[in-house]
Order: C-alpha cells, then structure tokens, then sequence
C-alpha cells in the first residue's frame, strides 16, 4: 500500500534542507538556519566513520530531547532491515524513518517491508533499480546514497545522474513503444512492470528525491539541486565545519537559490573551513555499498 | 489593471510545483490568460496581481524572505492565497511558533502550529466546503481557532474553522489548513475569480 500521507509529507520538504543532528543544540540552531526538517541521530556520519564498531538506532532519549527542542519535522534513522528499531522509531512519533546504510546492518537479504508502518519512510539508493526496489517496499521518499561522512561530492553526484539516466532510458523505452524491453527492465530492477510504466508515463520517480552524502559547502547543495534532486540532506558537512552556524545558514540560502549563482556566492563567503573531506578511494567502510 | 495578468508562487521551497500545476490549470479552466511566475526574489514583486504561499516549513519560508529583503513588500501584495505553511504566514497570531518567527499579520485570525500532533497523526478526509466537495489532504496542518467577525468561513471540518476568507478594504485573502493543490484547482479558480474580479 502507498503511503500517501508520506509522499505527501515529503513533497513539503522540497526545496529544503534536512539536517543531522545529534542533540537539541544542534536542533535549534539547524531549525533557526532555516532548515525544513532535521535527523535525530547520536553522531554524525564522519565520527560514525571514526568510531568504528557497530552503529545502531539513537537512545530514544536523544530523540524525544531533539522532539521537544524544535518544531520543524524530525527524523531517526533505524538500521537497514530492522523492523523492531523502525517500530520504536514509530512509536516515538518521529515524522520519518530513515532505513540508512549509514548505521550497520542488520539483515543483509531483506529491506524492511515498510507497508507495515504509519511512519513514512526515506531510503538510500546508487541507482534507478535500488530506488524502485525502495519504493516498491513502501518508501514515501528517496534519496541518494552519496558517501556518507565524507564531505566529498562526488558519489552523491554519481547516484544523481545513474538515477535520471535509468529514468531517461525508461522514457525513451515509452516513447518508442517497446513494451517488451520495459519489461525486461522491471525484471532486471526486480520490480513490477506497473512501477516501472508509472516512471517512464511521469518522467521522475513517483516519490520525491533529495541528495545525501558527501554535502559539505553551499555549492555542493546547489549542485545538486541543478542535476535535479527536490532537496538535500546535510549530515557531518556543516556540524563538522568551523561554523556550524554561517554554513547551516548558507546551505539553505544555496539550496533555496540553487540557480543563481550570485546568491550562492554570497552564501559562499567567508564560511571558514568546510569539514575535511575524505578520498573516496582511502575509505575503510564504502556506507553505499551497503543495503540490496 | 495592467493587461497581463500575472500570479506568484513563493517558490524557495514546499509544494511549489504543485501550486504552479494547480494555478494554470485553473486559469484554463476560466479561459484566462495568467502568467504563472515562480517568486524567489523582491524585484519582481511589485508585477504580481496576487501571491500564493505554498504548504512547507512556515519558519523557513519566514527567514528565507526575510532574508532576501521581501518580507515588507509582501505585505503590499493585493492578494494572498496560503495553504498550510502559507495560511500560518497570513495570521496575525500563531501558537507554537518558534521564537524568531514572524508572520506577515494580513489576516485577523489566529492559528495553532501542528495542531494535530506529529506525521502519524497527519490524515486525508472527503469535506464539504462553501466552494464544494473537496477531498482534503491535512499534513502536520495548523488549526485556526479564533477568527474576528469580518473574517468569512468556506469550510470546516468537524467543527474546526479549515478555510476563511477576509476581504480588507480593496486586499483579499484566502487562507487553508489542508493542501487543495494536491487535489482539486476549485481554491484557485475561487481565488483568482476574486483577484481579477469575475
């Protein structure tokens, strides 16, 4: 069943910035940015990275203190195939789950089966056949993988235009009427062949799309924004820079003026030094590869 | 009146493609010719006939234009149209804001932020409103709960005022809890009937 309520949710975010967040500071100051949302979690990405060991759900307490510190939707993130994580995220009304490869695991076979929820759901994807498979499970809301706690671009960039040139070939499929190789996309995707009609008929996914992984500057979001995304998700980028403050501010003022480049060179100045960014070659743990 | 008729949409962000859709094809509907313009800066504000505010976070909207430096001059615009975020932004008084947040102060109504509760409490309902039927769609929506006498009611839902009107010496205002640009267009054709006087 399509959780309508989600995607309608989602489709209200557009345009904004999700950021994470790991205590009720962080919450204020995102939500004072201008951001359209935030993500409850207990580190961000790039301590993630740096802590090893396994990274699960936050402590509810974390959460509830993020809920009662700000007024814009929060998010939590629950482990990719941990129904019970997702059901307590649930429970604590969080606005969204996100079923993240940025936490370890939990089931390597099977995604949770997100028609069972009220909470509507956001999921990672590197492509056009992850994104449908997501969808197909009953995710109101997609977004790239990227490379999360990186600060580097490039994977997010990469998952972008693999999603729009999957949807370009779906609509040229369309356009000369070969029903037989839709077909055959919608098996090789592992998805129904409605699904992947209803692509190829609206030109986009049917969900709302944003970008996550690697956002680390005001340029990064807006180049994001150009290549098509609905939004963006900001994780270790601006907590992790000098200024946590101007770059939250200046990432919505990009993303919000993703066109023009005289806006966004203004948000650009003077920020201070943006995270450290990581080579995507030197990493121990590749987050994207995580989840089927 | 200028002869191009020209509606803006305040487009930094929220279902603002849904309110451009929902806007032209209820000026087709009318047989109108109205350029339908996204706003994302003060200099074309003084071109605009009315503005719609579209569903999304009321405080960022509010710091968005207030940092481009349009906040007052929205205030000129003749006609607005707010859904959601959008009717929360036209309100003279709002429960449950954020400290910083401001509202334009066009309408003498006063509105409760997320009054229903969180996503999960969000819902979909068939309503009768003084303009029709309308399956409306309520997400994470505000609640008006008190409106002074000049303010008209178009629909309510289980008692609760969802869609008012207030006419202010020659200014018009429409505001809605729900999203009818998910919808329906009869909110548009309504409005913009009002806008340009038909």
């Amino acid at each position: 069943m399509v959780n309508q309520l989600g995607r309608n949710l989602a489709q209200m975010l557009k345009g904004g910035v999700i950021m994470d967040v790991v205590n009720a500071e962080h919450a204020k100051i995102a939500e004072k940015a201008g951001a359209v949302a935030v993500m409850a979690l207990e580190r961000v990405p790039s301590d993630i990275r740096a802590a090893g060991g396994v990274a699960r759900m936050s402590d509810p307490t974390k959460i509830k203190e993020i809920q009662k510190s700000v007024t814009i939707p929060v998010m939590a993130k629950c482990r990719i195939g941990h129904f019970v994580e997702a059901q307590v995220l649930e429970f604590l009304k969080v606005d969204f789950v996100d079923e993240s490869e940025v936490l370890t695991p939990a089931d390597e076979e099977f995604h949770i089966d997100k028609t069972k929820f009220e909470v509507p759901f956001v999921c990672g994807c590197r492509d056009l056949g992850e994104a449908l498979r997501r969808i197909e499970e009953g995710a109101a809301m997609i977004r790239t993988k990227g490379e999360p706690g990186t600060g580097n671009i490039v994977e997010a960039v990469r998952h972008i235009r693999a999603v729009n040139k999957g949807i370009d070939e779906l609509k040229t499929l369309l356009k000369q009427k070969k029903s037989v190789k839709l077909r055959e996309k919608a098996k090789e995707y592992r998805v129904s062949y409605d699904l992947v009609l209803q692509v190829a008929k609206l030109g986009r996914l049917p969900v709302v799309n944003f970008a996550a992984g690697g956002i680390a500057t005001p340029a990064d979001a807006a180049l994001c924004m150009q290549l098509g995304v609905d939004g963006v998700f900001v994780g270790s980028g601006i907590f992790k820079s000098d200024d946590p403050v101007k770059m939250a501010k200046a990432i919505v003022d990009a993303t919000a003026h993703f066109n023009d480049p005289s806006k966004i060179a203004k948000a650009s100045e003077n920020l201070g030094e943006a995270m450290k960014g990581l080579e995507i070659s030197t990493l121990e743990t590749k987050m994207a590869a995580r989840g089927i | 009146m200028k002869s191009q008729k020209t509606v803006g949409i305040l487009a930094f962000h929220g279902d603002v493609i849904e309110h451009i859709e929902a806007t032209k094809n209820a000026s087709k509907n009318l047989h109108l010719n109205i350029e339908v313009v996204p706003v994302r800066t003060k200099e074309i504000i003084h071109t605009l006939d009315a503005l719609i505010i579209p569903g999304g976070e009321s405080t960022t909207l509010h710091k968005l234009c207030e940092r481009e430096g349009m906040w007052e001059k929205m205030k000129q615009i003749k006609n607005i149209f707010g859904t959601c975020a959008g009717a929360i932004m036209l309100s003279n008084q709002v429960f449950h804001k954020t400290h910083d947040q401001k509202t334009l102060e066009l309408m003498d109504i006063e509105i409760d932020r997320n009054a229903y509760g969180r996503q999960t409490e969000s819902f979909e309902k068939d309503i009768k409103t003084s303009l029709g039927d309308i399956h409306a769609v309520f997400i994470r929506a505000p609640r008006i709960i008190k409106v002074k006498k000049d303010v008209m009611i178009l629909a309510r839902n289980d008692g609760e005022i969802i869609a008012c009107e207030q006419k202010i010496n020659k200014n018009y205002y429409l505001a809605v809890c729900f999203h009818p640009e998910l919808t329906s267009t009869i909110f548009h054709e309504y409005f913009i009937k009002k806008v340009y006087q038909i």
